[in-house]
C-alpha cells in the first residue's frame, strides 16, 4: 500500500465534520452507539420509502370506489382523533422512557414503557374496532380498489405498531432481567427511533387517508 | 454516567435520537414542547377539515402543510434530528429518503393523472370492442 492510500484508509471518511476543521484528528472508528443508531436510521428511512409506495397507491386509487362507499361515507373522524391522541401520547411516554433509561431509573423506565404499551394497545383496539365495523358494513378490502388500498396502507401501519408493542415488551423484560447494559441501551435507542417514526407515519395517515379522504 | 455522555457526544457525531443536552430538566421540557406543538397542529388539522369558516378549496393544501409542519416537529423534538454540525450524516440520509418519497408519490400521481387524462372514455372502448 502506498502512503497516500494508507493515509486515506486511516482517515475518517464518515466524519464530515472533519472537513470543516483545519486539523483532522484521527481517533478511530465512531462509537458503537452511533454506528448502530445510524444503521437503524437508514432502515427506518427505507421503511418510510416503502410506506410512500402505499401512500402513492392510495392517492391514485382514492376515487376508484367501483360504485361502493367513499371515504366521506365511511370514516369516523372522532375515532381517528382518539387513535391520534393515543399514539401521540405514547410517543411522549416513550420519550420519558428514554430519559429514565439515561438516568438509570428502573422504576420510571418501567412505568413509562408500561404507559406506552397501554396507549399502543388502545390505539390497536380502536383501529381493530374500525376495521371490524367496515367489514361488517360490507366495506371490506375486497369491495373496491379504494378500500383495498385503504386496508393495505392502514393495516401495514397497524402491523408495525403490533410489532413495536412486542419489541416494547421485550425491552421491558430485558431491562428487568439484565439492567441497563450498554447493548440493551443501544436496543432502546433503536426502539425509541422506531416508535417515534411510527408516529410520524401516522401523521401522514390521518392527514392524507382520513382528513383528505373524507373531503373527497 | 458522565463517561456514557462523553462517549455519546464525542466529536465524531451523534446517533439519531440522541440529544446534545444531557440534563433531565431541559430534555423533559423538549418533549413537553414537542407534545404541545404536535397537539396544536393536530387539533388545527381536524378543525380545518370539518369547518365551513375557511375557503373550501384551500383545505387540502392547509391539511398537507399542517401535516408537514407536524412531521418537522416530531423530527426535531422527538427524534432529535437537527441541523447541528455533528448531525450532518443523519440529515443527509433523511434528505435522500425524502427525495425518494417525493419521487414515488409525486411521480405516481403525475403519471396516473396523465394516463387518466389521455385514456379514451370507457363507453368508446366498449364500442370499439364490439
Amino acid at each position: 500500500m502506498t502512503d497516500t492510500t494508507l493515509a486515506f484508509a486511516q482517515g475518517e471518511p464518515h466524519n464530515l465534520r472533519g472537513m470543516h476543521e483545519s486539523v483532522v484528528v484521527d481517533d478511530g472508528p465512531a462509537p458503537k452507539r452511533i454506528v448502530t443508531g445510524y444503521g437503524f436510521w437508514i432502515f427506518l428511512l427505507s421503511d418510510i420509502v416503502m410506506f410512500s409506495c402505499f401512500f402513492a397507491s392510495y392517492a391514485v386509487l382514492l376515487g376508484q370506489t367501483a360504485g361502493g362507499p367513499s371515504g366521506a361515507q365511511l370514516f369516523d373522524l372522532k375515532s381517528v382523533a382518539a387513535e391520534t391522541t393515543c399514539l401521540l401520547l405514547s410517543s411522549f411516554t416513550c420519550g420519558l422512557a428514554s430519559i429514565a433509561a439515561d438516568v438509570r431509573s428502573v422504576r420510571w423506565y418501567q412505568m413509562a414503557m408500561a404507559a406506552t404499551c397501554v396507549l399502543g394497545l388502545a390505539f390497536l383496539a380502536l383501529e381493530g374496532r374500525e376495521f371490524v365495523g367496515l367489514v361488517a358494513r360490507g366495506a371490506g378490502p375486497t369491495r373496491s380498489a379504494f378500500l383495498s388500498a385503504f386496508f393495505a396502507l392502514v393495516g401495514c401501519h397497524g402491523m408495525h405498531v403490533s410489532a413495536g408493542i412486542l419489541w416494547l415488551l421485550t425491552m421491558m423484560a430485558q431491562v428487568f432481567a439484565k439492567g441497563f447494559r450498554a447493548d440493551i441501551l443501544r436496543r432502546l435507542l433503536c426502539f425509541a427511533l422506531f416508535w417515534h417514526a411510527l408516529d410520524i407515519i401516522w401523521v401522514a395517515v390521518f392527514s392524507i387517508v382520513y382528513l383528505l379522504g373524507s373531503a373527497v | 454516567m458522565s463517561d456514557q455522555v462523553q462517549e455519546m457526544h464525542s466529536h465524531v457525531g451523534v446517533a439519531p435520537g440522541d440529544e446534545e443536552e444531557a440534563r433531565v430538566g431541559p430534555r423533559l421540557l423538549g418533549y413537553v414542547v414537542g407534545l404541545g406543538l404536535a397537539i396544536l397542529l393536530t387539533a388545527t388539522s381536524f378543525f380545518i377539515a370539518g369547518t365551513e369558516l375557511v375557503w373550501q378549496p384551500s383545505i387540502p393544501v392547509a391539511i398537507i402543510v399542517l401535516a408537514m409542519a407536524q412531521m418537522g416537529v416530531h423530527l426535531v423534538f422527538f427524534l432529535h434530528i437537527t441541523t447541528g454540525a455533528d448531525n450532518t450524516n443523519n440529515v443527509l440520509a433523511l434528505a435522500f429518503g425524502l427525495l425518494i418519497v417525493f419521487l414515488v408519490i409525486g411521480g405516481s400521481l403525475w403519471i396516473m393523472s396523465n394516463l387518466n387524462h389521455n385514456m379514451m372514455p370507457m363507453e368508446q372502448i366498449m364500442q370499439m370492442q364490439r
